[in-house]
C-alpha cells in the first residue's frame, strides 16, 4: 500500500470527524479555543496511535485465532480505556511535564468514539501493523486538523454580531457542517 | 462457544485490571491527601473563575500554596473556612472584593471611527485601537457583559459598564477580557494602597489634588444626596474632610475644566459641606477597617502626615502608635492654625474619630530625646514613621535679629494655640508673604495690635491664599509692599523700637521667569514697631536623627529636609518612612495627609511584602493632553460663595470661626456644576430632548 495516499487519504478525504462523523462530541466541546483544541488533538494522535497498535495485536494474536472477532468493539472498549487509564499513571510518573500538558484531555479520550473508530477501521481494512500504525497517526493528524480549523473560526466567530440563539453550540455545529462540506472537496483523491 | 467468549472476556478484563493494579503499585505518585479533601468542599461549579481550569486544579492549587484560602470565587465565607480549616490557616472574613468601572465616560468620548461590523472590544482595540478619542476609556461593545458568568455586569444606559455589587464575584473574567483595563478587581486594602496611574480616569482635578482624593465621584455622590458615600470616598484617600474642608487653598480647582466655561467648581465648599453634615449629625460614620493583623508601627509625630498615616496604618489592619511631644495631637493644624480659621473643637471631633479606630497615643515624648530608632525597634516596632515636620524658623539674618520683641510667626500661633499669653505689642511688623504670615498678622489684629505686613515682592506673588489675603486687608491689616528689612533697631533696655527697611524694585526675570526683587539704592527708610514677627520659611529640626557622636544612618535632602524615595517615601533605612513637612519642606495640609496616606501604603508593602513598589504607570505630573483651554457645549452656570459667619467689624475682636458652609441646595447645585471630567471626556450640555430623556433634571 502506498503510505502517502494512506496518509492524505486519512487526513482529507475519509478525515476521522468530518467525514466519518466520529468524535463528535469533543470536536465541539474543546474547540472553544485554539490552545484547548492543539491539546486536545495532540493528545488524540498519541492515543489513537497507541491503542490502534494494540487492539491490532490482541485482534490478531488473541480474537482472531479463537475465532472470536464478533467480540471485537467490546474487548476494544476494555482495552482502550485500560491503556488509556495505564498511559495516563506511566506519564503521571516517569514524564510529569506531559502528563501536565496533556492535562484533562487524557481521561476525555476514554470515551472517545474517534479512537475506537480508529482501531476498527484498521481491522476492517486489514492492515499490517506498520499500516495501523501510520493510519491511526495520520486519522489524529485529521482530527487536530479539523480541531483547531474549527476552532479558529470558532474565535473568530466570538466577535461578530450574531442571533443569540445561535451563539455557542448551534453555530458550531453549522460551521462544522459547512466544513465537512468543504472536506468533500477532497473525495476522489484517493480512497 | 460462549463460554470461550465469556472466558476471553473475562481474562482480558482480569489481565487488564492486573497491569493496572501492578501499574497503580509501581507507578505510584504520592499525592497529598488534602487535595482530595480541599476539592470535597470547594463549591465544585469548575466555573473558572479561580483561574484554574476546575475545582481539582484548584485544589492542587491550595495545596501547593499558589492559592490561598479564598481560592473559591463562588464559595464565599463558609468555603474559604473549610478550605482555612483543612489547610490548618488561621482564617477571619474574608474581604469583600467586587468589580469596579472608572470610566464614566461612554458616549460622552467623542466617536472617531464607527465600524459597525465588530462589536468586541478586543478586536474594535486591536483594529483602531478603540472608536472614543480617550486612549484609555470604555469602549462600550460590553464584552465584559458577555464575559460574566454571573450576570453581575450590564450596559448601563451611557454605554459604560454597571456592576451589580450583590451579584458580583469577583472572578476577574470581565477585568480580563477588557482591552482597555477599565474593570478593576478592588477590595478596600487595594482601594486604600492605589496610587493614581495615568492610565487611570483621572479627571484633571484629580491630577493636581496632592491627596489623590477621587473628586469627581464624590461630587457626584453629593449631587445624588449620597453624603456618607462621598465621605466615604474622600477617606479613601485623607482622614480629615472637616479640616480640609476649612484650611485648603485647593490647588485642584486651578485645574478645573469649569475654569473655561465661567468659574472652578467649588470642590473644596462641597467636601467642607458633607463633612459638616457628618459632624452636625453628632455621630462618626463608621469606617470599615482590615482584619487586626496584629503588625506594630511607631508614628512619630501626631501631626496632619502622622495621623493620615496612623489613620492609613489602621485602616490595612496594623496597630499603629502615635508619639507626639506636644499635649495634644494636631501638629500645625492646632498650633500654626489660628481659631478663626480651623476651630479647635472641630479639629478635636476630627482626631476623636480617627482615634476611634483603635490607636494609641504616647504624650510628652520627644523623637532623639525620649526615645529613638534603636528604642522603639527594641519595643517591638516593625517599622517606623518619621513625622516630626518643620518647625525650626529660618532667621532673618540682619543686624539687631535677637532684639526683645522680635519673634517668629510660629512662636507666636503656638503660644496663642497653646492660651498662652504672646506678650502681642501695639505696634506689629509682620515679615513674609505666606499663609504663616497672614495668620500672624490676622491674629494679631484679633489680639489689639496695629499690624503692617512687609514682603520683598508684589501682592500678586504672595503665596498665601487670595481669600487670606484679601480677608486681612478687610480686617485693617496694612501691607509694605516691596520692601525688606534690613536692621531691627531697638532701645537701651535691647526692645525693638523700629525696623529698619529699603524699598525693592522687580529687576530682570531670571531663568524661572520670576522677576526678582533687587533694592533701591537710598531708599532705607524706617518703620515703628514694638513687636516684630517674622514668617520668611521654615525647616525641619532634623538634629534629632544624629546620635552622641553625630551619626545619622538617614540622609539628608540639600534643603535640608530627611531624603526618602519620592513614591515610596522609604528612607536609608528599610524599615523607616517619612513624609509630610519634614519630607518635602513646608507645604500644605493636603500634601502632608498624601503623604502620610503613600507612607502608610509602603509601610503595608513593607510588612505583607517584604518591600514597598509601584507601578511605572505612576502619574506625577499633570497630564498635558487632558488639559484643556476650551470646554464647548457648556452653558454659564453661577458659582455658589460661602457665606461669612461674622461681619467684618466684629471679626478684628473674635476668633470665632470666619467662613460657613454651604447650604444643602447649595452644595447640591455646586456639585451638579461638576462636568464629571475624565481624561479626555466631560459631561456636556445635553439638548433639552435628550435631557429628559436621561432625567438629568438636576442638570437643566
Ligand atoms: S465577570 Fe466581572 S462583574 Fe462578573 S462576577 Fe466576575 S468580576 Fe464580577
Ligand atoms: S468639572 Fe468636576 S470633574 Fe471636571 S475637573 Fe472640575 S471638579 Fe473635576
Amino acid at each position: 500500500m502506498d503510505y502517502f495516499t494512506l496518509v492524505i487519504a486519512a487526513i482529507f478525504v475519509n478525515n476521522i470527524v468530518l467525514a466519518q462523523y466520529l468524535g463528535n462530541c469533543p470536536f465541539i466541546g474543546t474547540s472553544k479555543e485554539s490552545g484547548v483544541a492543539i491539546g486536545m488533538g495532540l493528545a488524540v494522535v498519541f492515543v489513537a496511535t497507541m491503542a490502534a497498535a494494540i487492539t491490532w495485536c490482541v485482534q490478531r494474536f488473541l480474537l482472531v485465532p479463537l475465532d472470536l472477532a464478533y467480540l471485537q468493539t467490546i474487548t476494544f472498549i476494555l482495552v482502550i480505556a485500560s491503556l488509556v487509564q495505564f498511559v495516563e499513571m506511566f506519564l503521571k510518573k516517569v514524564v510529569p511535564p506531559l502528563y501536565k500538558s496533556l492535562g484533562i484531555f487524557l481521561p476525555l479520550i476514554t470515551t472517545n468514539c474517534a479512537v475506537l473508530g480508529i482501531a476498527i477501521i484498521c481491522q476492517r481494512e486489514e492492515y499490517t501493523l506498520l499500516e495501523t500504525i501510520v493510519f491511526s497517526i495520520a486519522s489524529g493528524a485529521g482530527f487536530l486538523l479539523a480541531l483547531v480549523v474549527l476552532a479558529s473560526i470558532r474565535e473568530r466567530l466570538d466577535l461578530a454580531r450574531v442571533p443569540t440563539c445561535l451563539r455557542g453550540t448551534p453555530l458550531a455545529l453549522i460551521m462544522a457542517g459547512l466544513m465537512s462540506l468543504a472536506f468533500f472537496a477532497f473525495k476522489g483523491m484517493a480512497s | 462457544m460462549i463460554l470461550t467468549s465469556v472466558l476471553v472476556l473475562l481474562g482480558i478484563g482480569f489481565s487488564a485490571a492486573a497491569i493496572l493494579a501492578m501499574a497503580s503499585r509501581l507507578l505510584y505518585v504520592y499525592e497529598d491527601p488534602r487535595i482530595a479533601e480541599v476539592e470535597s468542599v470547594l463549591a465544585g461549579a469548575n466555573c473558572g473563575g479561580c483561574g484554574f481550569p476546575g475545582c481539582a486544579a484548584a485544589a492542587q492549587g491550595v495545596v501547593s500554596g499558589r492559592a490561598g484560602a479564598t481560592v473559591c470565587v463562588i464559595g464565599g465565607d463558609e468555603v474559604a473556612a473549610n478550605v482555612a480549616a483543612i489547610m490548618g490557616l488561621s482564617f477571619s472574613s474574608m474581604e469583600k472584593q467586587i468589580a469596579f468601572v472608572d470610566c464614566t465616560g461612554g458616549i460622552r468620548a467623542e466617536e472617531i471611527y464607527d465600524y459597525a461590523g465588530v462589536s468586541d472590544c478586543r478586536a474594535q482595540d486591536l483594529l483602531y485601537g478603540g472608536n472614543k478619542m480617550c486612549p484609555e476609556g470604555c469602549l462600550g461593545h460590553g464584552t465584559c457583559v458577555t464575559a460574566c458568568q454571573f450576570g453581575a455586569i450590564e450596559m448601563g444606559p451611557h454605554g459604560y459598564p454597571v456592576v451589580d455589587p450583590a451579584l458580583c464575584t469577583a472572578c476577574g473574567a470581565c477585568a480580563q477580557v477588557c482591552p482597555r483595563g477599565v474593570i478593576t478587581i478592588w477590595g478596600m486594602t487595594a482601594r486604600l494602597a492605589h496610587l493614581n496611574e495615568i492610565t487611570d480616569c483621572l479627571a484633571p482635578c484629580r491630577q493636581r489634588c496632592p491627596g489623590q482624593i477621587n473628586i469627581p465621584r464624590y461630587i457626584e455622590q453629593t449631587s445624588r444626596g449620597d453624603f456618607a458615600g462621598a465621605l466615604e470616598t474622600i477617606r479613601e484617600r485623607i482622614p480629615m474632610p472637616l479640616t480640609i474642608g476649612r484650611v485648603c487653598p485647593y490647588p485642584c480647582e486651578s485645574a478645573c475644566r469649569r475654569t473655561h466655561v465661567d468659574a472652578p467648581v467649588g470642590i473644596n465648599m462641597v467636601k467642607r459641606y458633607v463633612a459638616d453634615w457628618e459632624m452636625n449629625s453628632g455621630q462618626h460614620l463608621p469606617i470599615p477597617c482590615a482584619p487586626e493583623t496584629g503588625r506594630r508601627v511607631a508614628v512619630v509625630g501626631g501631626g496632619p502626615a502622622g495621623l493620615s498615616c496612623a489613620f492609613f496604618l489602621r485602616r490595612l489592619g496594623h496597630s499603629p502608635t502615635i508619639f507626639e511631644s506636644m499635649p495634644k495631637l494636631g501638629g500645625q493644624l492646632r498650633y500654626g492654625i489660628p481659631e478663626y480659621r480651623l476651630p479647635k473643637a472641630v479639629l478635636d471631633w476630627e482626631i476623636e474619630g480617627i482615634l476611634g479606630l483603635g490607636i494609641d497615643v504616647v504624650h510628652g515624648k520627644t523623637f532623639g530625646t525620649d526615645f529613638d530608632l534603636e528604642s522603639l525597634k527594641a519595643e517591638g516596632f516593625e517599622a517606623v514613621f518619621l513625622g516630626i515636620g518643620a518647625w525650626m524658623n529660618m532667621t532673618l539674618r540682619i543686624e539687631g535679629e535677637d532684639a526683645k520683641g522680635v519673634e517668629t510667626g510660629t512662636e507666636f500661633l503656638t503660644k496663642v494655640g497653646l492660651n498662652m499669653d504672646p506678650g502681642v505689642g501695639r505696634k506689629v511688623v509682620v515679615i513674609g508673604g505666606g499663609n504663616t504670615a497672614i495668620d500672624t498678622a490676622r491674629t494679631s489684629v484679633r489680639l489689639g495690635a496695629e499690624v503692617t505686613l512687609m514682603y520683598r515682592r508684589t501682592k500678586g506673588e504672595m503665596p498665601a491664599n487670595i481669600e487670606e489675603i484679601i480677608g486681612a486687608e478687610e480686617e485693617g491689616v496694612k501691607y509694605l509692599f516691596l520692601a525688606a528689612p534690613t536692621r531691627i533697631v531697638s532701645d537701651e533696655s535691647g526692645h525693638v523700637t523700629h525696623v529698619e527697611y529699603i524699598r525693592m524694585e522687580l529687576g530682570e526675570p531670571d531663568e524661572s521667569g520670576r522677576r526678582s526683587p533687587v533694592p533701591v539704592e537710598g531708599s532705607a527708610a524706617l518703620i515703628e514697631a514694638d513687636t516684630v514677627y517674622t514668617a520668611i520659611g521654615q525647616k525641619p529640626e532634623l538634629s534629632c536623627l544624629y546620635d552622641e557622636e553625630g551619626n545619622c544612618q538617614l540622609k539628608q535632602t540639600r534643603w535640608r529636609t530627611l531624603d526618602a524615595h519620592p513614591v515610596t517615601l522609604q528612607t536609608a533605612l528599610p524599615h523607616v518612612f517619612t513624609g509630610g513637612d519634614m519630607h518635602t519642606g513646608p507645604g500644605i495640609v493636603i500634601t502632608a495627609l498624601g503623604e502620610g496616606r503613600k507612607a502608610a501604603r509602603s509601610i503595608h508593602q513593607y510588612l505583607t511584602d517584604g518591600a514597598p513598589h509601584y507601578s511605572a504607570k505612576v502619574q506625577r505630573d499633570l497630564i498635558p493632553y487632558t488639559m484643556f483651554t476650551h470646554v464647548p457645549d457648556v452653558g454659564y452656570r453661577k458659582r455658589s460663595t460661602v457665606p461669612h459667619l461674622i461681619g467684618c467689624d466684629e471679626r478684628v475682636c473674635t476668633f470665632k470661626e470666619i467662613e460657613g458652609a454651604l447650604s444643602s441646595e447649595e452644595a447640591k447645585h455646586e456639585a451638579c456644576r461638576c462636568l464629571r471630567c475624565g481624561l479626555t471626556c466631560y459631561n456636556r450640555d445635553l439638548p433639552a430632548r435628550e435631557c429628559s430623556e436621561e432625567g438629568c433634571v438636576s442638570r437643566s
